[in-house]
């Protein structure tokens, strides 16, 4: 079990180094625009124009991202509560293993 | 991945919803079928959706000095095959294009195309090669995840190019040069996606044996040993 801990361990240190290190090592440098958006740029500069906007658009970049965190935590909320309960689940077969039908 | 509203010439747009909704109303009956034939897939089903629209709402930092977000799509595809991540990936840009003015309407069909449809079969066939060529579970999702993320990421480029080629490198000049925006940056997000899928089956392989057991995931455990396999 303990080995099982650390392997979790690293491979969460491992995933935030993935991060952490790009903005460690460039110092601020960066502006870190989204691809999406470096991608509309591009294709503006060739002189097109959208033909269609949309339907709803987040009146400011605080409601943005209120709305992103809102998705993140509607995802998050679901996958800890499936889980959760997959492991409750698991917990009170161990402690009461199912009788063998005679 | 998400080619903005109106960003995409009329024909286009049409061409890459025709081509990607026969996939998503595929995937919506084998939703459908799954729930009923195995209702207790539903929870599975459930960490599946929830996985990927976490991880698509997560803006990440990368060497590139841009940042870009995962997909998530690649576990729903190992666990329940890819035309169940073709409905529950189109659900997360529909969400995403009206609440969030990301991605867009006009340009779901060919979002779809990429995140929903691409993604997830690149990202099952990398993890059946991996297990016919002997890799454990957790290798295979490993790979599975990293190259579902990326191959969305080829795919948007690859519109954009097909949509906008180069006035002087044509369609490979425009690839190029939009492979370069996404694809690069993904590199890091793609490993960091396939390391996180290790995670989640890791927690899974413990909790949901039973289901893994039954998706065909892992072999079942020799009878005597069921209560010490953990």
């Amino acid at each position: 079990m303990t080995r099982r801990r650390v392997v979790t361990a690293l491979l969460v240190l491992a995933v935030v180094a993935l991060f952490a290190l790009p903005l460690v090592l460039d110092g601020g440098a960066s502006e870190y625009a989204g691809t999406d958006s470096l991608a509309t740029g591009t294709i503006e500069e060739s002189g097109y124009t959208p033909w269609f906007e949309s339907v709803f658009s987040p009146s400011s970049s605080e409601v943005e991202s209120g709305l992103f965190a809102l998705q993140a935590a509607l995802g998050g909320g679901v996958l800890g509560y499936v889980l959760g309960r997959l492991r409750g689940r698991r917990q009170a077969r161990e402690a009461n293993p199912p009788v063998e039908a005679p | 991945m998400h080619i903005a509203e109106g960003f995409l010439p009329a024909p286009h747009a049409i061409g890459w919803t025709v081509a990607a909704a026969p996939f998503v109303v595929h995937g919506a009956r084998a939703v459908v079928r799954e729930v009923r034939e195995r209702p207790e897939s539903t929870l599975l089903l459930g960490a599946a959706g929830a996985f990927t629209f976490v991880l698509s709402a997560i803006k990440l930092p990368s060497v590139t000095g841009s940042s870009s977000h995962p997909t998530g799509t690649g576990a729903g595809a190992v666990l329940f095959r890819p035309p169940v991540m073709a409905l529950l990936g189109t659900v997360v840009l529909l969400f995403q294009a009206l609440l969030l003015a990301h991605g867009g309407l006009t340009t779901l069909g060919a979002n779809a195309f990429a995140f929903a449809v691409v993604g997830p079969w690149a990202g099952y066939g990398a993890y059946r090669l991996a297990r016919s060529l002997g890799a454990g579970l957790l290798p295979g999702v490993f790979v599975a995840l990293a190259l579902a993320d990326l191959a969305t990421y080829v795919t948007t480029s690859l519109q954009l190019a097909l949509a906008f080629p180069d006035a002087a490198g044509g369609f490979a000049g425009a690839a190029a040069k939009f492979l370069g925006v996404f694809a690069l940056t993904q590199v890091p997000l793609a490993v960091a996606e396939g390391l996180l899928g290790v995670l989640l089956f890791r927690v899974l392989t413990v909790n949901a044996r039973p289901e893994l057991e039954r998706l065909g995931l892992l072999r079942p455990a020799p009878l005597a040993t069921t209560e010490e396999v953990r």
